[in-house]
């Protein structure tokens, strides 16, 4: 599952797949045909930063900044490879 | 939950929100298919719902916190008002999917679902008795669904196709694959046909053999090894043939919610069946009292309906049951356990209905003889419940 992703790539939310914010499971949700799943905090803000603009650095570096923590490269990439398998993410070179 | 009364049941004020809505828009259809799910009392209902009344359910039920969204029917593209549902819904955050025969799709139509927000689209195909003959010989219902299937594509959409499979087509689900196939399918969903409705009526008539159907996912396997992770198939095994029953709409009244052409609204798309459930009507209530205070919606909440075996099985919070519809079909008691579960008394008469499907696969019938009633107005009858028949 914890294949290394490079961290240059930029990742975006899948094809057919939408990220949103739901008040009434005051969580962010992914939706899919026919199904959804419901994200925890960690993920959701993961997930969020994926726009296919920011590369996985950025992305960790901008949780870094926001969360005030530091070293969340090793967990970030292995969540974003989960997400990858699962095919909630798709890769931008 | 605050606007539930004191009045409402302990389960209503646990209930989650409504997350899965499905609007069934209309009951009207070209099709005529002999495995509807639709009632068999369809031509009963009253009349469809109008736009704004639509649009109101869409705003009370996001509201609450539905988020996926279905559109289905009858056949949806029959609504002229299906692109003004899909604007409104995507304003309000659905995720939205399309479920259609593809009959009435065009490049303006797909180009307009499109701008107002359509996340998705299922292409079914539906009269397969009539309709495959056409289709497994490539003429005119191949040639509708490959125009469909390729604006579906140009449109950016996964092309997804349903085919409810039964005793009539099922051997052919090598051809189906391959006609999928060339099709550009990359999802393709071989849903065994379920037993409600129209199919309820012709049940006898479609149930596969179990040689059938263990041909048919043979099949399916060497195509899934052949084509690789190009196209993803789904087999949907009929649960007739299965020993636990499906955890139905994980529980009546946990997540789904549906909404007839006529604004009837129900736990599950078949409960209108259902005896002794006072189903509420869009009309005359809020969604949100429909949701959390209606006796229909509250009925078969939590386990206290259990009856036994289920009220003392450990696997009862894995399947609730199993399905509220089929128990009462096949036992004409809906707190029974689903008769699928071989841990139910009355197990024997989905093995039994097995068993003659098995016979009746073998017998030749001269052409044209009539032993399937299609869905139409002129054969619509209130649903029968099937009393267990001594000798055959």
């Amino acid at each position: 599952m914890t294949t290394d992703l490079d961290p240059g790539v930029r990742p975006v939310i899948g094809t057919g797949l939408r990220l949103q914010y739901e008040p009434a499971q005051s969580a962010h949700v992914l939706l899919y045909p026919e199904g959804m799943v419901k994200l925890n905090g960690t993920a959701g803000a993961i997930l969020e930063r994926c726009d296919g603009a920011r590369t996985v650095t950025e992305i960790v570096h901008d949780l870094e900044r926001t969360y005030g923590a530091s070293g969340l490269m090793k967990d970030v990439s292995a969540f974003l490879a989960y997400a990858l398998e699962k095919h909630w993410v798709e890769l931008r070179a | 939950m605050s606007a539930a009364p004191e009045a409402a049941a302990p389960a209503a004020r646990t209930a989650g929100p409504p997350l899965w809505l499905l609007l069934e828009l209309t009951y009207r259809c070209p099709l005529h298919c002999v495995f509807c799910y639709n009632p068999t009392e369809f031509a009963r209902a009253g009349p469809e719902l109008a736009t704004a009344d639509w649009l109101r359910v869409l705003d009370e039920a996001r509201a609450l916190g539905a988020v996926q969204l279905g559109l289905s029917g009858g056949e949806p593209l029959v609504r002229e008002d299906l692109e003004e549902i899909v604007a409104h819904a995507h304003g309000l955050g659905f995720y939205i999917n399309l479920i259609t025969s593809g009959i009435g799709m065009t490049e303006a139509r797909i180009a307009a679902l499109k701008s107002a927000g359509l996340d998705h689209i299922q292409l079914s195909f539906q009269d397969s008795t009539r309709e495959m003959n056409d289709f497994l010989s490539s003429t005119r219902t191949f040639e509708l669904k490959s125009k469909v299937a390729g604006l579906i594509r140009d449109h950016g959409y996964p092309m997804v196709l349903n085919v409810v499979l039964h005793r009539h087509n099922i051997d052919h689900v090598g051809e189906i694959l391959a006609m999928a196939e060339r099709m550009g399918a990359q999802y393709v969903e071989l849903a065994n046909t379920q037993y409600y409705g129209w199919a309820w009526l012709n049940r006898d008539e479609l149930l596969p053999s179990r040689a059938q159907l263990e041909r048919a996912e043979a099949v399916t396997q060497e195509f899934r090894a052949r084509v690789g992770t190009g196209m993803k198939v789904y087999f949907v095994v009929p649960d007739y043939f299965e020993t636990r029953p499906k955890p139905c709409m994980s529980g009546l009244g946990s997540v789904f919610l549906a909404v007839a052409p006529d604004g009837t609204a129900m736990p599950c798309h078949a409960a209108r069946m259902l005896p002794g459930l006072e189903l509420p009507n869009v009309r005359e209530s809020p969604v949100r009292s429909i949701w959390y205070d209606s006796q229909a919606f509250n009925r078969f909440r939590g386990q206290a309906w259990m009856k036994e075996p289920c009220r003392s099985c450990p696997e009862r919070e894995k399947d609730f049951g199993g399905c509220r519809c089929q128990a009462y079909l096949l036992t004409g008691d809906a707190d029974n356990a689903d008769p699928v579960c071989s841990l139910s008394p009355h197990h024997h008469l989905v093995t039994e209905a097995v068993a003659r499907a098995e016979a009746a696969a073998g017998v030749q019938r001269t052409p044209g003889e009539q032993v399937l009633t299609f869905r139409d107005h002129r054969t619509s009858i209130p649903v029968r419940i099937r009393t267990p028949r001594a000798t055959e």
